[in-house]
């Protein structure tokens, strides 16, 4: 049978290329950069060579603005415990949205737990945060804001380059948690006056468990992990070599593509909207229609449920995901579908297509092919559908 | 699967906040269940957990419909993940609330 993956957004395949990069650095190259011998020289060239591919992606002007981490959390754990910590003299107020990673959301809980304020922006039905709110709930107190540059669930991306010039004009740091936007769109951290930019390797086709975190030289931030000092002293640990090497070629790849490959994707994402909302009454498009990641389908259909289309499509070999409760270990619905104002049963209606580099147009044809059929099923089994709606 | 548009008793149980709300239909002949079909919204789970109820309880007689339990029904599908046995498995009270219905009308029609 077919098989088609359209949950990129779950987990990416590491690029032949980037595995190519690295392997030497598992058995042939293996000495500590922090080392002053050759075999330590030998690495230390290597790490900053990636640092220096991290850097040119999102548009730092320094190539040591950029530290390794172990992934996306990391580096948002990092930035938000990391700036609140190093600035309370200065404040104890954090802000952030309603619709960012629970790597954020559960990070600024427990910094409340410490006694820090957290002001959480609500969006709009397209998840696109209030900027009146914002600079209305900055104050003296006041000391980071972060906002993710695009949602992975609703592909929304945010208006960065406003939200950094109000956080400049104001005088309060910006961290923006960039893990499902970079090397899918353009990032310009220098420009966009972000202080503090969070992407992870696997995102962006480079290996599972590593990350890096942007910091804008001058910024006052202490670790949360210590020991020997690597990596400035915000990121101890021996670094992770193969990974490191893994995540530079994977940003210099993206870098490379970006243009076409974003091209392509915005094509196929299109293709299969409109299919979809051509073929199948009763079904919308969640997240903005043009501010929106190349690579992001979400789509809600009225009456049905997220996990039995889920597996009704895995059954065609089809892999998606959704924001249903049933997928979720919590079984609360997804926090940012609520947060865009749908009610709960639409929430749990919900389904992520994400595309990735295999994507073919093929595939969109073929998932678009099967689903009306999958829809009418579940909508024929389920007590919702007005009686109307069967025929 | 589907629904029978002259029941004798029909159970809605869950709702669809939640994310499984199912019905259940019974039709019944000299106090035995001739027929019993179902509607579900919800998961995997909750499809599976209705559909194995129609097939347990098709043929009960009512006494016999009514010691039909949760557990019975998670036993036949051979076990469900924890994290679904309380919100998906809602299928035996969906025959229960049928039951009482079609009992309930009997009652008024004496």
């Amino acid at each position: 049978m077919r098989r088609i993956c359209m949950d990129y957004q779950a987990g990416v395949p590491t690029d032949p290329r980037v595995l190519e990069a690295m392997m030497p650095y598992f058995t042939e190259t293996f000495g500590n950069p922090s080392s002053p011998h050759q075999f330590g020289q030998e690495t230390k060239t290597a790490i900053d060579h990636a640092r220096s591919k991290v850097a040119e992606l999102i548009g730092a002007k320094k190539v040591g603005e950029v530290i390794f981490t172990s992934g996306g959390t990391e580096s948002n754990n990092l930035a938000i415990r990391g700036v609140a910590h190093r600035n309370r003299e200065k404040g104890d107020h954090v802000i952030t949205t309603k619709i960012e990673h629970m790597s954020v959301i559960n990070t600024c809980k427990s910094l409340q737990k410490e006694g820090f304020k957290v002001t959480f922006i609500p969006v709009d039905k397209y998840g696109i945060i209030d900027l009146e709110r914002l600079k209305s709930e900055i104050n003296e107190r006041t000391i980071l804001v972060s906002v993710m540059y695009a949602n992975g669930e609703i592909g929304t991306i945010e208006p960065i380059r406003e939200i950094g010039s109000i956080c400049h004009d104001r005088k309060v740091y910006f961290h923006v948690d960039a893990v499902a936007a970079a090397g899918k769109i353009p990032i310009d951290a220098e420009r966009e006056n972000i202080d503090l930019l969070s992407i992870s390797s696997n995102d962006m086709y480079g290996p599972k468990g590593v990350g890096a975190l942007y910091i804008r030289e001058g910024t006052g931030i202490v670790p949360v992990i210590f020991g020997g000092g690597q990596e400035k002293g915000l990121r101890s640990g021996s670094e992770n070599i193969p990974g490191i090497v893994g995540i530079g070629k994977a940003a210099e790849i993206a870098k490379n593509e970006m243009y076409s490959e974003s091209r392509r994707m915005v094509e196929l994402r299109n293709r299969l909207i409109n299919n979809i909302i051509r073929d199948i009454p009763h079904s919308y498009l969640n997240g903005h229609p043009t501010e929106r990641l190349p690579s992001n389908v979400n789509v809600r259909f009225s009456y049905i449920e997220g996990e039995s289309l889920i597996l009704s499509l895995d059954m065609e070999g089809v892999a998606v995901s959704s924001g249903s409760a049933c997928t979720s270990k919590t079984l609360e619905p997804s926090h940012v579908l609520l947060a865009i104002g749908l009610a709960h049963e639409e929430a749990h209606g919900s389904l992520l297509f994400s595309f990735g580099r295999q994507t073919s147009k093929e595939d969109v044809d073929y998932v678009s092919g099967i689903l009306p059929d999958i829809v009418k099923r579940l909508r024929a089994m389920s007590p919702l559908t007005p009686k109307e709606e069967l025929g | 699967m589907g629904e029978i548009p002259d029941a004798d008793g029909v159970g809605t149980v869950g709702n669809p906040i939640c994310g499984d709300m199912m019905q259940i239909f019974i039709k019944v002949k000299d106090n035995r269940l001739e027929d019993v079909k179902f509607k579900t919204f919800g998961c995997g789970a909750a499809i599976a957990t209705s559909s194995m109820i129609t097939e347990l309880a098709k043929g009960k007689t009512i006494e016999e419909a009514l010691k039909i339990t949760r557990a019975d029904v998670a036993d036949a599908l051979e076990g469900l993940p924890p994290i679904k046995m309380h919100c998906s498995n809602l299928a035996a009270d969906g025959l229960r609330v049928a039951i009482e219905d079609y009992l309930k009308k009997k009652e008024a029609s004496k």
